[in-house]
């Protein structure tokens, strides 16, 4: 599809690509550095002059931001261990499936993540209260997990059809069993879906709102996303906008490094369900 | 465990991951639609007593819902066909070779990783009545002359989160139509450059037919998505001013949660996802067993 646009017009196309993509997460940079008088000046100030570092410090005081991220982080990861653990052997086995049956768990897996959350929320809370897991890191971990499971099942499963036949019948004639089998040869071969798979359930899981928002009560368990985001309605004039553009910024810097590392990664991963039907 | 049999070999890692699954989503499903058919006893202690289609009768009565249906509606239609052009544009812009392709490449795939209800705290901010930068610059540009209340006004609160949804949605579209781009070959393009056809022509009359599985598999996708929209609702305007962004989502979950009437969330739910799914599918269906698009 080369030379479809013309030109000159590539170079404002670009422009304005990066632009839009980057000013709403930058403007937040900016007004995080910004001294309280000139956040709320009118016409508005665009750069921080001098430049501040008080809202990262007194939003430090006022909210347990390192707590929120060492949960988030814990979390993130649990799930990411659990849906990795859970999809592996399930996307070996999908691989030596019939082509039939392969396709109908495939795509019926993939079926359930259209559902709305909404449909979920309320009985997993009840679930959720009964075990006695409110504010517990497993009333997340394992929803996450779950809601991830199809999509790492998909990557996965097309990383293992790519191992070659033979490296497999060769390990089976050196006498390693399935399981064996899954640990010493596919994963290691499988790395680079591995990857993928663990980077899109981390970021998912990160960034979930609603179930983090109901099941994690007490501010000393929440999420960084539901601890910040949650900061609205009444209390959002009791803290100023400095501060929450500080909060914005830390909640997402993780995320922006996790992308500009992982592109390519990324976006084979998520081309890999919709295109690959 | 012997690998070639049926049971043992090809099933059995199946079910721990398939139990999952069963256990977080396929229950809960069932167990929602159930509680659809209930209503809560304040009398008895709280407990939901069976009540047939009662909730149901109430429901399609009930004008918030409705409100509710049409304001889901309304996003779910604006967001999907905005981010669905403006991302086939981002893919013919990145299926150009330029140097820092790759970076920019990353960059555009920025606002899909990030939190979508904490960039939703971001639009407020950015939306912001008084401060917000929007205004500013619509001020400067000299398109308005005085500041809009954005999140106040009904219309103008629904435009700013479906802006905001545009902003983070596009690039997963323009990432799945890139990969529809980049799958058609270099010799149907040159043979249409032969034919003589220009750079639109070639757009409208070869690209674009071979991109229509890609572009219809992103915007199924995303509308589903997009039907169950609550983060960027709820951080947004919270369904405000006076109900006017409020998603089906957003009721079900005051009814949960704010409401306590559990019997009744669930029939929103239900009846406002599911149902809605069930009815386009079948009007898809029968539309095209008629010959229609």
């Amino acid at each position: 599809m080369k030379r479809l646009l013309p030109r000159a017009g590539l170079a404002f196309a670009v422009a304005a690509l990066v632009a839009w993509s980057l000013a709403p997460a930058a403007w937040q940079v900016l007004t995080a550095l910004k001294p309280d008088r000139d956040v709320v000046r009118v016409p508005t100030v665009y750069f921080p002059h001098p430049v501040t570092f008080k809202h990262v410090a007194s939003l430090w005081e006022r909210k347990p931001i390192g707590v929120y991220l060492a949960n988030s982080a814990g979390i993130a990861g649990a799930s990411t261990f659990l849906s990795i653990l859970l999809a592996a052997p399930a996307a070996s086995a999908l691989g030596r499936a019939g082509e039939r049956r392969r396709r109908v768990l495939l795509h019926g897996l993939l079926a359930l993540t259209v559902f709305p959350p909404i449909l979920l929320l309320y009985p997993l809370y009840q679930g959720v209260r009964v075990l006695g897991w409110l504010n517990h890191p497993l009333a997340l971990v394992l929803p996450y997990a779950a809601l991830s499971l199809p999509l790492s099942i998909w990557i996965l499963e097309r990383g293992f059809s790519q191992i070659p036949r033979a490296v497999e019948e060769a390990a089976a004639l050196d006498g390693l069993g399935p399981a064996r089998r899954v640990v010493l040869i596919q994963l290691p071969l499988a790395a680079p879906s591995l990857v993928t798979a663990a980077i899109l359930v981390f970021i998912f899981s990160w960034n979930e709102f609603m179930l983090a928002l109901t099941f994690m009560t007490r501010d000393a368990r929440k999420t960084i996303t539901a601890g910040i985001a949650s900061v609205s309605g009444s209390s959002i004039f009791e803290i100023p906008w400095g501060q929450l553009s500080a909060a914005i910024v830390i909640a997402t810097l993780p995320l922006v490094f996790l992308v500009l590392l992982f592109e390519k990664r990324i976006a084979s991963g998520l081309t890999r369900g919709a295109i690959k039907g | 465990m012997n690998d070639r049999s049926p049971l043992g070999g090809h099933v059995l890692p199946l079910v721990p991951a398939l139990a999952l699954v069963t256990l977080v989503v396929g229950l809960p499903i069932l167990d929602v639609v159930a509680l659809s058919f209930t209503r809560v006893d304040p009398a008895g202690g709280m407990a939901t007593r069976w009540a047939g289609l009662q909730p149901a009768a109430r429901l399609w009565q009930d004008s918030r819902f409705f409100g509710a249906l049409s304001n889901t509606a309304i996003f779910t239609g604006a967001s999907v066909v905005l981010e669905t052009l403006l991302g086939i544009g981002f893919a013919l812009v990145l299926d150009r070779s330029f140097r820092g392709r790759g970076l920019v490449r990353s960059v555009m795939l920025v606002p899909w990783a990030l939190p979508t209800a904490v960039m939703a705290l971001a639009f407020s901010w950015i939306f912001n009545d008084s401060f917000g930068v929007a205004n500013d610059l619509l001020r400067r540009t000299g398109l308005v002359a005085a500041s809009i209340p954005w999140l106040s006004g009904p219309r103008t609160a629904m435009a700013a989160i479906v802006l905001a949804d545009v902003w983070k949605t596009t690039p997963f579209v323009a990432l799945i139509v890139l990969a529809g781009l980049q799958g058609i070959p270099e010799s149907v393009l040159e043979a249409a450059r032969v034919d003589g056809l220009g750079p639109w022509q070639r757009f409208r009359h070869v690209v674009f037919p071979l991109l229509l599985p890609s572009i219809a598999v992103a915007s199924l996708f995303r509308a589903a998505q997009a039907w169950g929209a609550f983060d960027i609702v709820y951080v947004m305007t919270g369904g405000g001013p006076g109900g006017s962004t409020e998603t089906v989502s957003l009721y079900a979950y005051q009814s949960f949660f704010r409401y306590l009437d559990f019997g009744y969330g669930a029939a929103i739910a239900a009846h406002g996802t599911l149902l809605v799914a069930a009815l386009a599918l079948v009007t898809a269906f029968s539309r095209r067993r008629r010959g229609l698009p």
